[in-house]
């Protein structure tokens, strides 16, 4: 049974408890076992956070893969931002000593130290590259028919040199795993393009974070969308946040919601409730 | 007609260079980044021109530009640079620098202050602590938020990078 480290992140316990929620009912159903990374914090958020102090981030994502370290497991995420931040960083401390000597200077001081060996993985990259298309069909037990526009984010694949999980420019891994679950997964244009929400720009320009998010939904309805199913918290905030103010109405649901739903988990525990653009299944 | 004289500034090349910037020389200007770039799309926000700019060393231009804040970080520009440049390590080294000089916007200022009070971006809302129970989680995520000893910790690791600065 494979085993991860839990890594929570912040949009999504103290947001969208129902993606936290369903991440832990469908790993148990996928045989992925899940122990709670403990005493961590932000990842911290690859936008601001870094944007702010490159050294605060490090230290902060050091002290986050320590934690994981001690615990003998990598760490699997179900953020595009926190999976971003915890790459680059391990990234960055597994591969230069310099790097890794800096940030245990920093933790030092509060007593711990970081060897370089945490592997950082998305969810998406685990249940597609470990659990495999054919095992989760296996696990499908009330198969959907949605119509749904996928939505990759940024820093699930990019950048690509680093990450190495595949072509940014035309991806399909999200898609396959969607038309798992039955759904159909339609085309659209501009498919990879930015949610808007990310690099501190949905926090100092609100408006034109929402005219990114605006390209997007134009293209989703044109495409004849019924959902749309992210893999990012921060994304899907920004997506189910928006709509009311750009007159869209279109549900956003997880990777981790779809996957409860087609493995037939209670409605009230997707967590729906927290969405702002209702979803009705 | 005004000519400005650019001086070589090697001093704000290293600064960049040691904040993660080093590649920007290897840019030859030619505007794949900003003809990428969806921000650039609906802001005056010019990859190439940032890259120029800082190649030139011009520091005051840079560090008090609206615009440096307008790159999502969705690193479009950097799977298609022709010359491998680390564009979003050099615009991270750059707003980096420019906080420092303490030009940072009040909605940044309170995500910051947010992670250095509770160990997270968001604040803590009753609503969802509800939500969080009725789902049969734990009212408060096993992160520093329940833990008051590893919160102390992460507030002591920040103010040893010099976080302390910058929220308050």
């Amino acid at each position: 049974m494979a085993k991860y480290a839990f890594f929570l992140g912040c949009i999504a316990p103290l947001r969208y408890p129902g993606l936290e929620k369903s991440t832990r009912v469908v790993c148990q159903k996928l045989g992925i076992e899940l122990v709670d990374l403990n005493d961590a914090g932000c990842c911290p958020a690859p936008g601001v956070i870094k944007s702010f102090s490159k050294d605060t981030w490090l230290a902060s994502a050091a002290r986050n893969l320590a934690l994981a370290e001690k615990q003998g497991l990598p760490i699997v995420t179900i953020c595009n931002g926190c999976y971003g931040s915890l790459f680059e960083a391990a990234h960055e401390l597994n591969n230069h000593p310099e790097v890794l000597a800096k940030a245990n200077k920093f933790l030092k001081e509060i007593g711990m130290e970081y060897k370089g060996t945490t592997k950082v993985h998305h969810l998406a990259e685990v249940m597609y590259k470990e659990v495999g298309i054919d095992a989760i069909k296996a696990k499908i037990t009330s198969p959907v028919k949605y119509k749904v526009a996928t939505f990759y984010g940024c820093h699930f694949l990019k950048p690509s040199d680093i990450k190495q999980l595949e072509d940014s420019e035309n991806p399909h891994m999200l898609d396959d795993l969607v038309e798992a679950t039955g759904a159909v997964s339609l085309p659209r244009k501009q498919k990879t393009l930015c949610c808007g929400a990310g690099g501190g720009v949905r926090a100092a320009f609100g408006d034109v974070a929402k005219e990114f998010t605006k390209t997007n939904l134009e293209n989703m309805k044109a495409s004849g969308a019924q959902f749309i199913v992210d893999v990012c918290p921060f994304c899907h905030l920004q997506f189910d946040s928006s709509q009311k103010d750009l007159g869209f109405n279109i549900p956003v649901i997880h990777l981790s919601q779809l996957f409860g739903i087609a493995m037939g988990m209670d409605e009230k525990e997707l967590g729906l409730s927290a969405h702002t653009v209702p979803v009705k299944l | 007609m005004i000519i400005t004289e650019i001086r070589p500034n090697p001093e704000f090349e290293k600064q960049v260079a040691d904040l993660g910037g080093a590649d920007v020389k290897m840019c030859f200007q030619c505007g794949t980044c900003t003809a990428s770039c969806p921000s650039g799309r609906r802001t005056s926000y010019r990859v190439r021109k940032l890259m120029r700019q800082t190649q030139l060393g011009l520091r005051e231009e840079i560090l008090n530009s609206e615009e440096l804040w307008d790159c999502t970080t969705c690193y479009t520009c950097v799977e298609r640079c022709p010359r491998s440049v680390p564009i979003v390590d050099v615009v991270v080294a750059l707003r980096n620098m420019a906080v420092a000089e303490g030009h940072i916007f009040e909605n940044h200022k309170k995500t910051a202050q947010n992670l250095y009070k509770i160990g997270h971006t968001v604040t803590v809302n009753a609503n969802i602590e509800k939500l969080r129970e009725e789902l049969g989680l734990a009212k408060t995520p096993p992160t520093v938020l329940a833990n008051k000893k590893a919160m102390a910790d992460l507030v002591k690791l920040m103010d040893a990078t010099g976080f302390n600065k910058i929220v308050e």
